[in-house]
């Protein structure tokens, strides 16, 4: 029976996942025990799968519309108004050259957008009992309501002693370089940054298709600036200069968006070369883990000691697979990952820990909105450096180990509230989204919540104090900072 | 198939399930590799040696998925000059080495530790976090029943 159900969702029809979802919830519950689900369906981070899961991005996507209108907009421009001039006039390889770059920028801007960056899969209830166990023997016992102690392991990597983190939410012992991002809510291996203009965290698995991306961006923008100039003068030499700008006023535009585009996206790309040769993570270079003001003999204790070793393991290493498997089905006997507290422990400092929740999605909606509020669609020049800027999602702060409890409790709460959602695009970020943008999926999000319906409802008179909390997450983040 | 067959008898007979969790070891660095330390829960069960050679011989097979070297650039260099599309068509040495390690446990399983009432998960379905091994107590066997 599935597989009638599977055959429209293969073609990639957004309407055939609504319509399979339009059915109230009391019906979905009596088919959800003939059809065998997918584990993206109960996947417990903040992300949307689309595709019948092939695809995976985070919550908010506005930001990535914006990067793919752009980039289309203007090569389609290029292509449309300043490239017949320049195949007769000069060479056809432009247009052939631009077309290879346009194809290829996309490509990897895709991959990076839809791939899984290196999601860790939750513990499950058995692991992370065992877990608790073993470090409540270490620790040793605690009365009721006591805070457990920040939770930390060290281990010595190549002469380095490095500090492992237990992440409260995902109930695991971080691997190193590892991160929690709390706006997909997930713990991400390697993890660089969360980058809102792919729409998706960059991490193990996805760095090099967003090196590439960001690389093969400048090379077009750069192509495209320098091209688009030329189609000026050499026109401009024929009919004067305004006459040129009034017969192709397209390229004002063009070379409007490339200037300012040209900045940040050499500048993002030059940083990230520097980080790839050095082996660094965004994480790390902000945090300034392996600098050496932080202690003399501080190194890296990643790095090959070489330059071409470090930019080859980076970029043509092995692949990873996808540890989550989210196309996989349910099978009825697999224990699930535990995706809410649901420890006598926990609820103490859940409820204390409420007004202290994960706490960077006000400081990363500040520093990506500093063109403000204002205009529904801040220019690329106001937010110079929006990547490096993000890196800091979430540096596992040890004197707050509530952070990632009240970090379940988001999740959970997502169906009712959005408003302590950060805001990169304010019209279209709204989990269901009425929706201007035609791609957005309102019942793939219903999808991703199905499951967290019933513990949700007991978060709602939160709702109210979400405002409040924003701004006092706001302040813990920059304070910890 | 036999291992099947044994494992549900023992599901059948098995009163009380306990699971032992052998963790990562971070001391190489950010690599795939098992603790080698003999879990005590263990101690009865199973023979040290054997143990350990289990989880040595898995180590080396997840070195080998994740070995840098000329034939893992070819192939990146290759992903990358086709886009990536190349892996429509053909699996990632790191899947096709993880077949292997699905082999090689299910047929650790089937010779030695379905035998002595022990379970060994792949790591790959509990995110190469830990290695899981279930214990099943028989009820048949257990005293005072």
């Amino acid at each position: 029976m599935y597989l009638g159900l599977d055959e429209p969702v293969r073609e990639c029809q957004y309407n055939q996942i609504c319509t399979r979802n339009s059915l109230p919830m009391e019906t979905l519950g009596h088919k959800k025990k003939k059809i065998p689900r997918r584990k993206w369906q109960v996947f417990p981070g903040r992300n949307r799968f689309y595709c019948n899961g092939r695809v995976m991005m985070a919550r908010q996507t506005g930001v990535f519309y914006l990067t793919l209108v752009l980039i289309m907009v203007t090569s389609g421009l290029f292509f449309a108004f300043d490239c017949p001039f320049l195949a007769s006039n000069l060479t056809p390889a432009i247009p052939v050259i631009g077309g290879v770059l346009f194809f290829f920028v996309l490509g990897m801007l895709f991959r990076a957008s839809f791939s899984d960056p290196g999601v860790l899969p939750r513990a499950t209830p058995d692991e992370a009992a065992d877990l608790e166990r073993q470090i409540g023997a270490a620790n040793g016992p605690s009365g009721p309501g006591y805070r457990p102690p920040p939770r930390t392991r060290e281990v010595v990597i190549n002469g380095q002693t490095v500090k492992l983190k237990y992440c409260f939410t995902c109930k695991i012992f971080r691997p190193p370089r590892a991160s929690h991002c709390s706006l997909c809510d997930n713990c991400v291996e390697r993890f660089d940054h969360h980058c809102p203009w792919v729409g998706n965290c960059v991490g193990k698995r996805n760095y090099r298709f967003f090196y590439l991306f960001i690389l093969s961006l400048s090379f077009l923008t750069v192509f495209i600036f320098a091209f688009v100039i030329t189609h000026v003068i050499l026109r401009s030499n024929r009919t004067g200069f305004l006459s040129a700008l009034k017969d192709s006023p397209a390229s004002v535009l063009e070379v409007l968006v490339c200037f300012f585009s040209v900045w940040s996206i050499l500048g993002l790309s030059g940083f990230h070369t520097y980080l790839i040769s050095s082996n660094q993570t965004t994480n790390e270079d902000i945090k300034g883990s392996w600098s050496n003001k932080r202690a003399k003999d501080n190194y890296n204790p990643y790095s090959y000691g070489n330059i071409l070793t470090n930019c080859c393991a980076a970029l043509c290493g092995p692949l990873p697979p996808s540890l989550i498997d989210r196309r996989g089905f349910i099978q009825s006997d697999t224990p699930q990952p535990v995706s809410h507290s649901n420890g006598s422990s926990m609820y103490a400092s859940t409820q204390l820990h409420t007004h202290m929740a994960a706490a960077t999605p006000l400081l990363h909606s500040n520093s990506v909105m500093i063109g403000g509020g204002g205009p529904p669609f801040p220019g690329k020049s106001s937010l110079v450096v929006p990547c490096a800027s993000l890196a800091p999602s979430q540096p596992s702060l040890p004197s707050m180990p509530g952070l990632s409890c009240a970090g379940d409790m988001l999740t959970l709460r997502d169906p009712d509230t959005h408003c302590h959602h950060h805001h990169f695009a304010s019209p279209e970020e709204t989990p269901s989204p009425s929706g201007p943008m035609p791609l957005t999926l309102p019942c793939a999000a219903h999808m991703t919540h199905g499951g967290h319906i019933h513990p949700a409802q007991l978060y709602d008179p939160a709702s109210q104090d979400s405002l409040h909390e924003d701004s006092v997450r706001g302040l813990v983040k920059l304070s910890s900072v | 198939m036999a291992n099947a067959h044994n494992l549900q008898d023992l599901q059948h007979q098995a009163a009380l399930a306990s699971k032992v969790y052998v963790q990562r070891d971070y001391n190489s660095g950010t690599i795939c590799r098992f603790q080698t330390k003999f879990p005590s829960e263990l101690e009865s069960r199973v023979d040290r040696q054997q143990f350990e050679e289990t989880m040595q011989t898995l180590n080396n097979l997840y070195a080998e998925a994740e070995k840098i070297g000329g034939k893992s650039y070819l192939e990146g260099c290759l992903a990358c000059m086709t886009a990536y599309t190349i892996f429509l068509c053909m699996e990632t040495h790191y899947e096709k080495v993880l077949k292997k390690i699905a082999r090689f446990i299910k047929e650790q399983n089937e010779k030695i530790y379905a035998p002595l009432g022990l379970l060994l998960t792949d790591p790959i379905e509990r995110g190469l976090r830990v290695v899981e091994i279930t214990i099943f107590e028989d009820r048949s066997i257990s005293s005072g029943r």
